[in-house]
């Protein structure tokens, strides 16, 4: 147990040091003479060495080892760091973290393939000297403390046998060397040890502890517990009178504010953690593609929930990529063009708004837009219509579009068509959203906006039925209330679809009830809300009952019993402590385009279904009754519901006819076709059916409810306009086929003629 | 013979009594308001705030296609727990935990729906009436 405690202790040190190693090579390759960063990659393989020894980690220690002298020897100056030498460094880091990883697992270094590597650098040690040596010389003259030589080697060696084994068994080297090597290093490490003075390891390892992050996590749920006990005390003690417990309640609220507010602070990162790689990324790509780049990074300090540093990083990782091999251009193309060689990648961060801000920019090519139309268009992606009308910015957009790649030829770096559209998929699950500006031949940019936190994010609350529900504001756009009075004017429908005449524009519309299948509390005489949202690009207006207030939430995941609902992105607890869902804007506008569909395949479904007199799925059915004679209308076929004053009716060519909305519409008495009562004098209750384009109203008698079930129908009865019978509400129903009454109205012809 | 002997949490639902083991459940909580989810699965009846912890309630009635409940009476929570997190089971009433000796189960019989008999793993035959062990797992994960 102790000893497990030990070596997770040891590896998440380890990988901090090589975390660290890992940024210090690259920043020595761009300036080799700087010997406090060489020092402090000595500092932290002598450590990691040290350590390893300590834990019995023999391999470790032997890679370590022969990583130590090589260092040693750049330090003093013996050396000089070169491309090779860096390599050989951070292919060293590499194969430390991967061991890290397997002592992680494994509990130990057995696995550890450390000869070649080791090989490596001792034979890159043996033949340099000579010419490390006298440069030092001609740069020092002869004050140079340690003047390697061919002394037999000191007892130390025997610890290390492995190494030398490994040394001695390559043919190119030769014994003394390797003796040469090892005695340096024992030298070394007397001064390596005084180097590494306790100082500069203490001052961080008072000031910092390493957390586990699910106890920061636990630690969050317990203050989000915390704060709804702290609500329901404050409720209590409004209404208690009782001075003391005012007082306390108070103090509670403050403390509880603040511990809230330090909590969430423990899980902001610096995005410097996801940024971390990437010098080494720009590095090893710009070698391989033959590149020169300057990286700056700006704003590492910028802090972001630490789980949304996690889901950047890959997306970062491609845009870097990206730039490398798309943007920047090769040496001598840059030369022509009058740049200097190096070319600049540039990231940024910044806080704007409650949202963070990420740009990559390169001075490279840039993007003609021209290209990427072209490029599109090869690609069947866009018509040659759409390409001439299409805005430069709008060209870019293409970039993000699935299976879209601009590379002349396909690299192992970029350039597989998967990288953008995945870029801009990874950020919008994360509640933000990507952008290109270009200027060919100067550059482009690529600017990232996501929020601080997934956790805590600000909402809308809105009623629907009787249950609230959260809209998350980055989703948000605007609301609109419609008064009655305008309510005719300004929402309309398009063939059942309803849509909002906004400022000239038109807004599809969601009725959230109706996606849910609950019955609205807003009645047809109250003003209409509506939450104008955008999803992908899109803009949709929600149509709610109620619109609450705005109140910061705490994001919980659902169960996975839930998880497969696309409209809800999760849950949280509201302050009174009822559960409220989350709306997932983008899966709703999306769920409410396919519902079109498959609403429209379950009713032709249930057609056939219903004419073998067999149950189908629950209906929606509009109940309305002729004196005693009970109808039920398939909701579906339903356009709309009017109320018309018999004074409105006219004749024309021996039918009853409307005025409504411009048109001339054909009334239709369901009485008179099917045989029923007569309703009373009054105003006419009219449904409104789309026979092609024009609409026919159907005159219902008295509307008494609109049911949604599962229906048995009885085909015994069936006559031309009735489907059936069924038992709704405990009552005989006939279920009547409008289409058909409509057909045999004549009214279908009249339509088509 | 051996007679391995299990501890069962009993609970009604209809005028059955069933039986679910105690190291499976995680508590029992009285009736409080839930929220329901729209679009789910009928068995699921809600959504409730276990001291800051969303839990997804089951009707274990829907569950078992049995009718809906026609008393009054609140039905209760059996909390149990799935992995990564818990997952409640709406019985109409919690008896007591009892001993079950392994001899005196049975699988359950062929002529008993298929459907249902997933749930279960086995019928304890008590002297007063049957205790039908549920397979809990299987009773909270719907597909």
């Amino acid at each position: 147990m102790e000893n497990a405690e030990l070596t997770r202790e040891f590896v998440a040190e380890g990988r901090e040091h090589l975390l660290q190693v890992e940024a210090d090579l690259v920043n020595l390759e761009k300036s080799p003479q700087d010997h406090e960063i060489l020092s402090r990659i000595f500092r932290a393989v002598h450590t990691i060495k040290g350590a390893s020894g300590f834990m019995g980690l023999k391999k470790l220690e032997a890679l370590t080892h022969a990583g130590e002298n090589l260092l040693s020897r750049l330090r003093d100056g013996r050396m000089q760091v070169n491309q090779e030498i860096t390599t050989l460094l951070l292919q060293l880091v590499d194969t430390l973290q991967q061991t890290m990883g397997m002592i992680e697992s494994q509990g130990n270094d057995a696995a550890l393939q450390h000869a070649p590597l080791t090989l490596k650098i001792n034979r890159l040690l043996q033949n340099t000297p000579s010419t490390a040596n006298t440069k030092l010389d001609d740069n020092r003259g002869a004050s140079s403390p340690q003047e390697p030589s061919g002394v037999a080697a000191p007892p130390e060696t025997a610890v290390h046998s492995e190494q030398l084994v490994a040394a001695g068994s390559a043919s190119t080297g030769t014994p003394a060397s390797a003796a040469e090597t090892a005695a340096t290093a024992s030298q070394e490490e007397a001064t390596g040890t005084a180097v590494s003075s306790p100082s500069t390891a203490s001052s961080v390892a008072e000031s910092h502890v390493r957390v586990d992050v699910g106890l920061l996590d636990r630690l969050m749920n317990l203050v989000g517990e915390l704060v709804l006990a702290r609500n329901q005390i404050l409720q209590l003690s409004d209404h208690s009178g009782h001075r003391q417990l005012d007082t306390v309640a108070q103090r509670l609220n403050l403390v509880t504010t603040e511990l809230q507010e330090e909590v969430m602070k423990t899980r902001l990162q610096p995005i410097r953690n996801a940024w971390s790689k990437l010098p080494r990324v720009v590095r090893d790509t710009s070698v391989a593609l033959g590149r020169q780049v300057q990286l700056e990074m700006i704003g590492q300090d910028t802090e972001l929930d630490r789980a949304i540093i996690e889901a950047i990083k890959d997306p970062m990782l491609h845009l870097v990529r990206n730039a490398l091999d798309h943007g920047i251009e090769p040496p001598a193309e840059r030369k022509v063009a009058g740049k200097p060689e190096a070319g600049r990648l540039c990231l940024r961060a910044y806080h704007e708004g409650g949202q963070v801000n990420i740009e990559v920019a390169d001075d490279g090519r840039g993007i003609l837009p021209s290209r990427v139309k072209a490029k599109a268009l090869e690609k069947g992606l866009i018509t040659g219509d759409q390409a001439s009308r299409m805005s430069d910015r709008e060209a870019f957009h293409l970039l993000f579009l699935p299976g879209f790649s601009t590379a002349e030829k396909v690299t192992n770096v970029s350039g597989r068509g998967v990288g953008m559209d995945v870029v801009k998929t990874n950020i919008e699950k994360l509640g933000g959203s990507v952008d290109i500006e270009s200027t060919p031949g100067q550059g482009t940019v690529v600017k990232i906006k996501i929020p601080l936190t997934l956790a805590i994010i600000p909402a809308l609350l809105v009623t629907c039925g009787d249950q609230r529900y959260a809209v998350p504001q980055v989703n948000l756009v605007e609301l609109v209330r419609v008064e009655v009075e305008q309510r005719h004017e300004m929402i309309q429908e398009i063939m059942g679809a309803p849509v909002c005449r906004l400022r000239g524009r038109l807004l599809p519309l969601i009725y959230l009830s109706s996606v849910f299948g609950v019955g609205s509390t807003a009645g047809e005489n109250e003003a209409v809300n509506i939450v104008v949202l955008k999803a992908d690009q899109q803009q949709f207006g929600l149509v709610v009952d109620r619109i609450n207030d705005t109140c910061e939430i705490v994001v919980k995941p659902l169960g996975k019993h839930l998880k497969r609902i696309p409209v809800f992105a999760g849950a949280t607890v509201l302050g009174d402590g009822t559960v409220a869902l989350i709306l997932d804007v983008l899966g709703l506008a999306q769920h409410a385009r396919v519902l079109s569909h498959a609403q429209m395949a379950e009713h032709q479904g249930m057609e056939r279904v219903v004419g073998g007199g067999r149950t189908s799925g629950a209906t929606q059915l509009l109940l309305c009754s002729f004196g005693e004679q009970r109808v039920a209308i398939d909701l579906s076929t339903v356009g709309r519901l009017e109320k018309i004053p018999q004074a409105k009716v006219e004749m024309s060519g021996g039918r009853e006819v409307v005025q409504y909305r411009g048109h001339i519409m054909d009334l239709v008495r369901l009485s008179s076709m099917l045989g029923y009562a007569e309703s009373a004098d009054g105003d006419l209750n009219v449904v409104v059916y789309h026979a092609g384009q024009r609409p026919v109203g159907l005159v219902v008698g008295t509307i008494q409810d609109i049911v949604e079930q599962q229906i048995r129908l009885d085909t015994g009865n069936r006559r031309p306009g009735i489907r059936g019978r069924c038992i709704i509400q405990g009552r005989t129903t006939e279920l009547v086929d409008i289409p058909a009454i409509v057909e045999a109205a004549g009214l279908m012809l009249a339509v088509e003629s | 013979m051996s007679t391995q002997q299990e501890l069962y949490c009993t609970f009604r639902v209809d005028r059955y009594l069933f039986g679910a083991p105690v190291t499976s459940v995680q508590e029992v909580v009285r009736h409080q308001s839930m929220t329901p989810v729209p679009l789910a699965a009928p068995e699921i009846k809600g959504l409730l705030n276990l001291r800051g912890q969303i839990v997804t309630a089951i009707d274990l009635r829907r569950r078992l296609g049995l009718p809906e409940a026609s008393s009054g009476a609140a039905p209760v929570h059996v909390l149990l727990s799935d992995g990564d997190g818990a997952v409640s089971l709406m019985v109409d009433q919690v008896e007591d935990v009892q001993e079950v000796s392994a001899d005196v189960i049975e699988p359950p019989p062929e002529i008993v729906e298929p459907a249902i008999r997933a749930l279960l793993r086995g019928v304890a035959k008590r002297k007063d009436c049957l205790l039908l062990l549920l397979n809990e797992t299987k009773a909270i994960s719907l597909s």
